[in-house]
Protein backbone atom coordinates (compact mmCIF):
# COMPACT_ATOMS: atom_id res chain seq x y z
CA UNK A 1 0.00 0.00 0.00
CA UNK A 2 2.78 2.43 0.84
CA UNK A 3 4.77 1.23 -2.52
CA UNK A 4 1.22 2.43 -4.37
CA UNK A 5 1.14 5.65 -2.71
CA UNK A 6 4.31 6.71 -3.60
CA UNK A 7 3.97 5.79 -7.38
CA UNK A 8 1.01 7.93 -6.85
CA UNK A 9 2.62 10.77 -5.72
CA UNK A 10 5.34 10.45 -8.40
CA UNK A 11 2.46 10.78 -10.66
CA UNK A 12 1.00 13.42 -9.62
CA UNK A 13 4.01 15.44 -9.32
CA UNK A 14 4.93 14.52 -12.93
CA UNK A 15 2.24 15.32 -13.77
CA UNK A 16 2.10 19.34 -12.18
CA UNK A 17 5.56 19.72 -13.23
CA UNK A 18 4.38 21.76 -16.36
CA UNK A 19 5.23 24.94 -15.02
CA UNK A 20 8.24 24.49 -12.90
CA UNK A 21 8.81 28.77 -10.95
CA UNK A 22 4.89 28.95 -11.77
CA UNK A 23 3.57 26.05 -10.11
CA UNK A 24 2.00 26.76 -7.53
CA UNK A 25 -1.69 25.02 -8.83
CA UNK A 26 -2.38 29.00 -9.63
CA UNK A 27 -3.24 27.72 -12.65
CA UNK A 28 -6.45 26.18 -11.79
CA UNK A 29 -7.91 28.78 -10.15
CA UNK A 30 -11.25 30.17 -11.35
CA UNK A 31 -10.63 33.73 -13.11
CA UNK A 32 -12.37 36.95 -11.92
CA UNK A 33 -15.04 37.11 -14.89
CA UNK A 34 -14.42 40.68 -15.93
CA UNK A 35 -10.77 40.12 -16.16
CA UNK A 36 -11.56 36.96 -17.88
CA UNK A 37 -13.76 38.47 -20.56
CA UNK A 38 -11.54 41.77 -20.82
CA UNK A 39 -8.65 39.72 -21.66
CA UNK A 40 -9.61 37.25 -23.61
CA UNK A 41 -11.38 40.06 -25.90
CA UNK A 42 -7.97 39.73 -27.98
CA UNK A 43 -6.04 37.16 -26.49
CA UNK A 44 -6.58 34.13 -24.00
CA UNK A 45 -6.76 35.48 -20.13
CA UNK A 46 -3.27 34.61 -19.59
CA UNK A 47 -3.04 32.74 -15.66
CA UNK A 48 -2.33 35.48 -12.51
CA UNK A 49 0.59 33.01 -11.47
CA UNK A 50 2.72 33.22 -15.16
CA UNK A 51 4.24 36.56 -14.39
CA UNK A 52 5.47 37.57 -10.86
CA UNK A 53 3.11 40.64 -9.08
CA UNK A 54 5.60 43.43 -9.80
CA UNK A 55 5.66 42.60 -13.62
CA UNK A 56 1.87 42.42 -13.29
CA UNK A 57 1.54 45.90 -11.97
CA UNK A 58 3.49 46.96 -14.90
CA UNK A 59 1.37 45.69 -17.40
CA UNK A 60 -1.99 46.92 -15.97
CA UNK A 61 -0.58 49.87 -15.19
CA UNK A 62 0.27 50.83 -19.36
CA UNK A 63 -2.46 48.89 -20.87
CA UNK A 64 -2.55 51.72 -23.48
CA UNK A 65 0.66 50.50 -24.51
CA UNK A 66 0.29 46.49 -24.32
CA UNK A 67 2.25 45.07 -26.08
CA UNK A 68 2.26 47.71 -29.02
CA UNK A 69 -1.34 48.02 -28.94
CA UNK A 70 -3.63 50.09 -27.32
CA UNK A 71 -5.19 47.67 -24.41
CA UNK A 72 -6.75 51.12 -22.23
CA UNK A 73 -10.03 50.21 -19.83
CA UNK A 74 -12.14 52.30 -18.45
CA UNK A 75 -10.56 53.64 -14.61
CA UNK A 76 -13.20 51.59 -13.04
CA UNK A 77 -12.35 48.22 -14.98
CA UNK A 78 -8.38 48.80 -14.72
CA UNK A 79 -8.59 49.20 -11.15
CA UNK A 80 -11.25 46.24 -10.20
CA UNK A 81 -8.64 43.90 -12.74
CA UNK A 82 -5.61 45.14 -11.58
CA UNK A 83 -6.44 44.42 -7.56
CA UNK A 84 -7.57 40.96 -8.42
CA UNK A 85 -4.57 39.66 -10.44
CA UNK A 86 -2.14 41.38 -7.70
CA UNK A 87 -4.22 39.64 -5.06
CA UNK A 88 -3.90 36.09 -7.17
CA UNK A 89 -0.42 36.71 -8.17
CA UNK A 90 2.74 36.32 -5.90
CA UNK A 91 6.09 37.75 -6.01
CA UNK A 92 7.98 34.89 -7.19
CA UNK A 93 11.03 33.90 -9.77
CA UNK A 94 12.48 37.11 -11.55
CA UNK A 95 10.31 39.42 -13.37
CA UNK A 96 11.37 38.25 -17.24
CA UNK A 97 12.47 40.70 -19.42
CA UNK A 98 9.68 43.68 -20.84
CA UNK A 99 7.27 41.63 -18.90
CA UNK A 100 6.83 38.71 -21.42
CA UNK A 101 5.66 35.57 -19.65
CA UNK A 102 7.28 33.90 -23.07
CA UNK A 103 10.53 35.13 -21.79
CA UNK A 104 10.08 33.71 -18.38
CA UNK A 105 13.06 31.51 -16.95
CA UNK A 106 10.20 28.89 -16.60
CA UNK A 107 8.89 29.20 -20.01
CA UNK A 108 12.25 28.98 -22.05
CA UNK A 109 12.90 26.01 -20.66
CA UNK A 110 10.16 24.48 -21.36
CA UNK A 111 9.82 25.65 -24.38
CA UNK A 112 13.13 25.02 -25.53
CA UNK A 113 14.59 23.89 -29.09
CA UNK A 114 14.65 20.07 -27.35
CA UNK A 115 10.75 20.06 -26.53
CA UNK A 116 9.54 22.38 -29.69
CA UNK A 117 11.33 22.63 -33.20
CA UNK A 118 12.15 26.07 -33.83
CA UNK A 119 10.11 26.23 -37.21
CA UNK A 120 6.51 25.56 -35.24
CA UNK A 121 6.52 29.32 -34.17
CA UNK A 122 6.32 30.02 -38.03
CA UNK A 123 3.34 28.05 -38.96
CA UNK A 124 0.00 29.74 -39.11
CA UNK A 125 -1.56 27.75 -37.20
CA UNK A 126 0.58 28.72 -34.13
CA UNK A 127 1.89 32.11 -35.33
CA UNK A 128 2.82 33.80 -31.71
CA UNK A 129 4.49 32.33 -28.84
CA UNK A 130 1.95 34.16 -26.76
CA UNK A 131 -0.95 31.54 -28.31
CA UNK A 132 -1.17 28.98 -25.93
CA UNK A 133 -3.91 27.20 -26.71
CA UNK A 134 -2.33 26.73 -30.27
CA UNK A 135 -1.20 23.54 -28.65
CA UNK A 136 -2.18 23.46 -25.33
CA UNK A 137 -5.98 23.34 -26.36
CA UNK A 138 -7.29 24.28 -23.11
CA UNK A 139 -4.82 26.99 -21.95
CA UNK A 140 -8.05 29.36 -21.52
CA UNK A 141 -9.32 27.07 -18.75
CA UNK A 142 -5.92 26.65 -17.35
CA UNK A 143 -4.98 23.21 -18.27
CA UNK A 144 -1.55 22.79 -19.23
CA UNK A 145 -1.32 19.29 -18.98
CA UNK A 146 1.71 17.88 -20.82
CA UNK A 147 0.37 14.83 -21.91
CA UNK A 148 -2.39 16.94 -23.99
CA UNK A 149 0.02 18.92 -26.18
CA UNK A 150 -0.78 18.41 -29.56
CA UNK A 151 1.26 20.30 -31.81
CA UNK A 152 -0.47 21.52 -35.64
CA UNK A 153 1.16 21.23 -38.59
CA UNK B 1 -66.74 68.08 -41.49
CA UNK B 2 -65.75 68.19 -37.57
CA UNK B 3 -62.57 67.24 -36.99
CA UNK B 4 -61.25 66.50 -33.16
CA UNK B 5 -57.99 65.96 -31.82
CA UNK B 6 -57.77 63.74 -28.51
CA UNK B 7 -54.87 63.72 -26.60
CA UNK B 8 -54.48 59.80 -26.48
CA UNK B 9 -54.63 59.87 -30.49
CA UNK B 10 -51.67 62.63 -30.24
CA UNK B 11 -49.80 60.68 -28.24
CA UNK B 12 -50.19 57.36 -30.24
CA UNK B 13 -49.21 59.11 -33.39
CA UNK B 14 -46.11 60.88 -31.22
CA UNK B 15 -44.44 57.52 -30.50
CA UNK B 16 -44.64 56.12 -33.82
CA UNK B 17 -43.35 58.92 -35.32
CA UNK B 18 -40.67 59.51 -33.28
CA UNK B 19 -38.37 56.71 -33.38
CA UNK B 20 -38.58 57.18 -37.40
CA UNK B 21 -37.32 60.63 -36.69
CA UNK B 22 -34.52 59.70 -35.07
CA UNK B 23 -31.46 57.70 -36.22
CA UNK B 24 -32.66 53.95 -34.78
CA UNK B 25 -29.72 53.75 -33.22
CA UNK B 26 -28.75 55.59 -29.44
CA UNK B 27 -25.50 55.75 -29.60
CA UNK B 28 -25.50 57.37 -32.85
CA UNK B 29 -28.18 60.10 -31.54
CA UNK B 30 -25.23 60.75 -28.57
CA UNK B 31 -22.74 61.38 -31.34
CA UNK B 32 -25.49 63.63 -33.46
CA UNK B 33 -26.45 65.39 -29.81
CA UNK B 34 -22.62 66.94 -29.40
CA UNK B 35 -21.96 67.95 -32.87
CA UNK B 36 -23.64 69.96 -35.25
CA UNK B 37 -22.62 68.06 -38.38
CA UNK B 38 -24.04 66.08 -40.67
CA UNK B 39 -22.90 62.46 -40.43
CA UNK B 40 -21.79 60.36 -43.90
CA UNK B 41 -21.56 56.95 -44.48
CA UNK B 42 -19.29 57.14 -47.39
CA UNK B 43 -16.76 59.42 -45.19
CA UNK B 44 -17.15 56.32 -42.51
CA UNK B 45 -16.31 53.81 -45.19
CA UNK B 46 -13.48 55.63 -45.84
CA UNK B 47 -11.96 56.18 -42.53
CA UNK B 48 -12.68 52.33 -42.53
CA UNK B 49 -10.32 51.87 -45.08
CA UNK B 50 -7.84 54.51 -43.79
CA UNK B 51 -4.10 53.12 -43.85
CA UNK B 52 -2.19 54.71 -40.61
CA UNK B 53 1.13 55.06 -39.04
CA UNK B 54 1.52 51.79 -38.21
CA UNK B 55 0.03 50.41 -41.68
CA UNK B 56 -2.79 49.36 -39.98
CA UNK B 57 -6.27 49.75 -40.72
CA UNK B 58 -9.83 48.98 -39.77
CA UNK B 59 -9.95 45.94 -42.12
CA UNK B 60 -6.53 44.40 -41.05
CA UNK B 61 -8.36 42.84 -38.56
CA UNK B 62 -11.89 43.29 -39.34
CA UNK B 63 -11.70 42.22 -43.26
CA UNK B 64 -13.06 44.64 -46.56
CA UNK B 65 -16.75 43.84 -45.24
CA UNK B 66 -17.80 44.31 -41.78
CA UNK B 67 -20.09 41.62 -42.07
CA UNK B 68 -17.05 39.25 -42.13
CA UNK B 69 -15.94 37.36 -39.32
CA UNK B 70 -12.37 39.03 -38.65
CA UNK B 71 -8.90 37.83 -37.31
CA UNK B 72 -6.61 40.23 -34.74
CA UNK B 73 -3.78 41.16 -36.94
CA UNK B 74 -1.17 39.86 -34.11
CA UNK B 75 -3.12 37.22 -31.95
CA UNK B 76 -5.44 35.60 -34.60
CA UNK B 77 -8.24 35.68 -32.33
CA UNK B 78 -11.42 35.79 -34.28
CA UNK B 79 -12.97 38.97 -34.27
CA UNK B 80 -17.21 38.78 -34.33
CA UNK B 81 -18.33 40.73 -37.25
CA UNK B 82 -19.10 44.80 -37.05
CA UNK B 83 -22.34 45.24 -38.99
CA UNK B 84 -25.39 45.04 -36.54
CA UNK B 85 -27.48 43.93 -39.64
CA UNK B 86 -25.63 40.33 -38.76
CA UNK B 87 -24.11 41.06 -35.33
CA UNK B 88 -27.21 42.75 -33.41
CA UNK B 89 -24.77 43.17 -30.03
CA UNK B 90 -22.71 45.67 -31.93
CA UNK B 91 -23.12 49.33 -31.37
CA UNK B 92 -25.77 48.38 -28.68
CA UNK B 93 -23.97 49.68 -25.37
CA UNK B 94 -22.04 52.62 -25.65
CA UNK B 95 -19.14 51.81 -23.00
CA UNK B 96 -17.89 49.17 -25.36
CA UNK B 97 -18.45 51.41 -28.42
CA UNK B 98 -16.13 53.95 -26.79
CA UNK B 99 -13.52 51.68 -25.44
CA UNK B 100 -12.84 50.08 -29.35
CA UNK B 101 -13.21 53.51 -30.73
CA UNK B 102 -10.54 55.05 -27.83
CA UNK B 103 -8.45 51.62 -28.34
CA UNK B 104 -8.82 51.46 -32.24
CA UNK B 105 -8.72 54.97 -33.36
CA UNK B 106 -5.11 54.70 -31.30
CA UNK B 107 -3.99 52.05 -32.94
CA UNK B 108 -5.16 52.17 -36.63
CA UNK B 109 -4.73 56.17 -37.18
CA UNK B 110 -2.27 56.86 -34.45
CA UNK B 111 -4.69 59.81 -32.82
CA UNK B 112 -8.15 59.99 -31.09
CA UNK B 113 -11.14 59.98 -33.53
CA UNK B 114 -13.34 63.07 -33.79
CA UNK B 115 -17.03 62.87 -32.64
CA UNK B 116 -17.91 63.33 -36.32
CA UNK B 117 -15.53 60.36 -37.09
CA UNK B 118 -17.53 58.43 -34.51
CA UNK B 119 -21.01 59.80 -36.26
CA UNK B 120 -19.71 58.85 -39.84
CA UNK B 121 -18.18 55.37 -38.55
CA UNK B 122 -21.53 54.17 -36.44
CA UNK B 123 -23.77 55.47 -39.61
CA UNK B 124 -21.60 53.71 -42.09
CA UNK B 125 -21.97 50.04 -40.13
CA UNK B 126 -25.89 50.73 -39.76
CA UNK B 127 -25.90 50.93 -43.93
CA UNK B 128 -24.04 47.63 -44.28
CA UNK B 129 -27.00 45.57 -45.20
Amino acid sequence: MAYFKFITLGLALLGTGGLALADDGGSQITLHPKMEQECSACHIAYRPNFLPTSSWKQVMGSLDKHYGADASLAPADQKEISDWIIANSKEQGEAPPENRITKSFWFTRKHGTNHVKADVWQRASVKSKSNCQACHADAAKGDFNEHKIRIPR
Amino acid sequence: MNIQFRAPHLLACLAIALPLAASANAILDGYQAETKGTFSAAAGEKLYNTVGPKQLSCSSCHTSSPKNVGKHAKTNKAIDPMAPSVNPKRFSDSAQVEKWFKRNCNDALGRVCTTQEKGDFVSYMLSVK
